[in-house]
């Protein structure tokens, strides 16, 4: 009975999702929780292509001799894994689906500065999205998601070029969105909002942002030369053309070693949220990790060379790019001791967004410390384009980025559809995912200091065992990943209708119903607190308890 | 982890050369160090998880503001442990880059998919490299086609090997046997095929085996039966007869250009005249060199500079054998030091 009562009330109330149920009423929306979703869907499915090419690796490498694809099919497989990956699925994944539905809420503003710019952004990457699947259909590109020339300008067979546009086009996508939520942020906020009280969620995406704006170009115009040199044979990168190859190196990872702080700090915000109002405590150090995120924003831009140790680079520049690359080291750990300290003393739940919290710091750590060996030079020498660097970065896209994307999908998934998940579920495929992702890269780390080279589709047969454990690893961390999937889109229908506030949390986005109205909040929000204040979250308890009890 | 199975596998690859064990011994301490933080870090965020669980629905815990002196601490210590590791780090680089003086030198070429080596004393093998034991040896390498990278995990050594500039390594084999040799820049499609074996012999098998091989003659002949037959020789006379400078005494010289500007007579130097040759012209000579481009492989240009090499000034064994040019083009990030033989064939400066 109480349900169809909620249920009937729900309908009465006005909210972003039953505001419109045309697929036109989607396509041309301005909202940005409504376009946070089409990025939902989109990068999802995008999620679901890089997961079956990743299981096409993990299968073939299930023994030493290629016999399941051959070299060219596996060379193709592993390339578009990274490329949709990384610019398809990592890269927008919590700046364009939380970031967009969440950010203007907490700064208690109706949407972001520029809504229609917003939408175009979510068209931009379909284009963008859209060309990437005409070259995944017409064989993929073989060069690695690194397109070193002269390989990718002169000597690849595959559609280069194309999918060259495609990034191309998906990288003003990601520089609009920046953009936007830079704007938004600086001229948005409510009143009482100032900067020391805005969420830390907000701080990271801020950092993003200024990464998404100014390298974004950079790697445009570099993919932008290659495209000349593979269609024109404009010299720029092959020597035969007089260009020079490490040239290209240098441009590449200007942006891509910052693009990699596009994908872990916002998972870093996400995680700085959950770990407060999980444990009802404001994040220790509250000014330190803010900073944090700006120092990891501009220090990410001066360590590029860290790729490059045994590129031919001068000896003088390793040295330069090996230190600068520590002082980067210092901020992250600056994060995660502060993160421990804030669950010191804090009345801490065990729902499913804290469980991914908790994988989120000892993956992280994993996959920060495990970066210090790669930034020291005498020891790079031995572990560059060895599984030791595949295993690290997965610790920090995986472990770090994706753990905390899908911590960040459950903690707000009520507020997103106004539809619990399963609890039970939630925790036990996290558990799952932490397991699954342990065994997959743990023996990675193993294989990259024994020496096996990366982006090998045979090798030699003394790295089997290892291999064998990682493929297996990849079955339960595949099963862990479709869970949610299934379970997530199961609650949109079948789920328990969510309270306003179901974690008793603090912040303007739990302020507001579950699904918010299109407008965000039915008054003006004042902000009076600063962020991560709990005194009165037992009358926030009370008030939550006494609104869900009002309709029965 | 259960970790039984593991104890089947290895855990350090083969150690083989002079860098293996101080290597091994640093990557050893930062295992530690990752372990010790994980396990802290793990360890507390569990510890404080299960200590401090919420045990009513109204619990509002006391806040804690933040506490400075731990912030300090917690930046001040981890910043100075990674300066050490830093400096380690970067010692044992600066080894690897040392050039040795008395190093045996051997010519690597790489192409897709195959390693070519040439001996001193023009002994050629592909996918293979024997090396006597105890002996420095050094490899200047380049490439005919893509990126590739020369990897002996054993030795805990790789690098790149670049079309249009000359890399090198170097290391000394400490244990004789045979170890892998891997390509780890990707280079298309039998990049998992650009494979090979390191074979480490007593120098007395090392002199034995070297005599079964096919020897061409050493480089420098080869390179003097093509300075030949390409008629370099019509121009570079002896004494400055010719069109073109005479070359004899060249090597490892300051030139002068025509621009007023210097240059070091080096083998990235003698590579980009044989290719480009009026880009860097000596002062007095007229641009009237064609290119060679497209007529003589890498592997040819690397004989051209032996032989070169071998009518230049006698060495002393002092000097730096391939010291790069001063102003070399983009000689702040790519112009590779004075130790190492790496300069791009950039076309656009000097």
């Amino acid at each position: 009975m109480a349900t169809e009562v909620i249920a009937s009330v729900e309908e009465s109330r006005q909210t972003y999702l039953n505001n419109g149920h045309t697929v036109k009423s989607w396509l041309l929306t301005l909202d940005h929780k409504r376009i946070g979703l089409l990025y939902l869907f989109s990068i999802s499915a995008f999620f679901l292509i890089g997961g079956i090419y990743a299981a096409l690796i993990r299968l073939e490498l299930l023994t030493p001799k290629g016999d399941l694809l051959t070299a060219d099919t596996y060379n193709r497989v592993f390339t578009m894994h990274g490329v949709i990956m990384i610019f398809f699925f990592l890269i927008p994944s919590i700046p364009a689906v939380l970031g967009n539905f969440l950010l203007p809420i907490m700064l208690g503003a109706k949407d972001v500065a520029f809504p229609k710019l917003n939408l175009l952004s979510w068209y931009i990457f379909m284009i963008g999205g859209a060309l990437m699947l005409y070259t995944l259909i017409s064989g993929g590109i073989d060069t690695g998601w690194t397109f070193y020339p002269p390989y990718s300008s002169i000597y690849s067979n595959s559609e280069v070029t194309i999918a060259g546009v495609s990034i191309f086009i998906t990288g003003f996508s990601s520089i609009l969105t920046g953009l936007n939520f830079m704007v938004t942020i600086h001229t948005m906020r409510a009143p009482g909002l100032t900067w020391f009280r805005l969420p830390l969620f907000v701080w990271a995406h801020y950092a993003t942002s200024l990464i998404q704006i100014l390298g974004t170009p950079v790697i445009a115009i570099t993919i932008l030369a290659l495209a000349l040199e593979r269609s024109f044979q404009i010299g720029i990168f092959d020597p035969k053309l007089g260009g020079d190859p490490v040239l290209f190196q240098h441009l590449f990872w200007f942006y891509s070693h910052p693009a990699v702080y596009i994908m872990i700090l916002p998972s870093m915000g996400v995680v700085s949220e959950i770990i407060a109002n999980m444990t009802r405590k404001r994040v220790f150090g509250y000014h330190f990790v803010a900073f944090s995120s700006l120092a990891i924003a501009v220090f990410g831009f001066l360590v590029w060379g860290h790729h490059m140790f045994t590129s031919s680079q001068s000896m003088y520049a390793g040295l330069v790019f090996s230190i600068i690359s520590y002082a980067v080291a210092i901020p992250s750990a600056i994060k995660t001791f502060n993160w421990t300290a804030t669950i010191y003393k804090g009345s801490v739940s065990f729902d499913t967004p804290m469980i991914y919290a908790l994988a989120f710091l000892g993956l992280f750590t994993v996959g920060g410390m495990t970066g210090l060996f790669l930034a020291a030079l005498g020891l790079d020498v031995h572990l560059h384009d060895t599984y030791f660097v595949v295993a690290h970065f997965h610790y920090v896209m995986v472990g770090g980025a994706i753990i905390g994307y899908l911590g960040g999908l459950h903690y707000w998934w009520p507020k997103m559809t106004g539809k619990m998940y399963p609890e039970i579920l939630g925790r036990v495929s996290a558990i799952i995912i932490f397991i699954g992702f342990n065994f997959t890269f743990f023996p990675q780390f193993i294989l990259g200091y024994l020496g096996m080279p990366r982006r090998y589709y045979a090798y030699v047969p003394e790295f089997q065992v290892l291999h064998v454990l990682s493929s297996a690893g990849a079955l339960v961390l595949g099963v862990g990943f479709l869970m949610p999937l299934f379970y997530l889109a199961w609650s949109i229908k079948y789920g328990k209708p969510a309270p306003n506030n179901p974690w008793t949390a603090v912040g303007l986005e739990w302020q507001t119903s579950s699904p918010p109205p299109t407008e965000n909040f039915t008054y003006d929000p004042v902000v009076k607190t600063e962020a991560y204040e709990f005194e009165h979250v037992e009358e926030i308890r009370q008030a939550g308890k006494a609104a869900s009890a009002q309709p029965a | 982890m259960s970790i039984l199975p593991l104890f089947l596998i290895p855990f350090m690859p083969e150690s083989a050369s002079t860098f293996a064990d101080e290597v091994d011994l640093y990557f050893l301490f930062l295992v530690g160090l990752t372990f010790f933080f994980s396990v802290v870090i793990g360890a507390l965020a569990i510890f404080f998880m299960v200590r401090y669980r919420r045990r009513r629905p109204d619990e509002v815990p006391e806040p804690i503001e933040g506490a400075m002196v731990l912030e300090i601490t917690w930046t001040v210590i981890p910043f100075l442990i990674s300066m050490f590791i830093f400096a380690w780090g970067a010692k044992i680089y600066y080894d690897m880059y040392k050039e040795p003086k008395d190093a045996l030198e051997i010519f690597v070429t790489g192409k897709q998919w195959m390693w070519r080596a040439q001996h001193p004393d023009g002994v050629r093998e592909i996918n293979a490299l024997h090396l006597p034991l105890g002996r420095r040896v050094k490899l200047t390498m380049t490439s005919e086609d893509v990126l590739h990278s020369y990897y002996i995990p054993a030795f805990r050594t790789k690098a790149d090997v670049v079309p249009g500039r000359y890399t090198m390594t170097w290391f000394e084999p400490t244990k004789v046997g045979t170890y892998h040799l891997f390509c780890t820049e990707y280079c298309g499609t039998q990049h998992s095929g650009m494979i090979g074996t390191i074979t480490v012999l007593e120098p007395s098998a090392y002199q034995s085996w070297l005599a079964g091989g096919v020897s061409e003659g050493s480089p420098a002949k080869a390179g003097e039966k093509l300075f030949a037959s390409l008629a370099c020789s019509t121009c570079h006379q002896d004494q400055n007869r010719g069109r073109g400078p005479t070359l004899a005494g060249a090597f490892g010289t300051q030139r002068v250009l025509d621009n007023g500007a210097t240059v070091v007579a080096d083998e990235a130097y003698i590579r980009e005249s044989i290719l480009m040759p009026n880009i860097k012209l000596v002062a007095g000579y007229q641009a009237i060199m064609p290119t060679f481009q497209g007529q003589v492989s890498e592997e040819q240009i690397l004989q051209l500079i032996a032989y070169i090499k071998s009518i230049g000034p006698k060495q002393d064994g002092s000097a730096p054998t391939m010291a790069t040019q001063a102003g070399a083009p983009a000689g702040a990030l790519d112009g590779r030091s004075p130790m190492t033989p790496a300069a791009p064939n950039a076309p656009s400066t000097n």
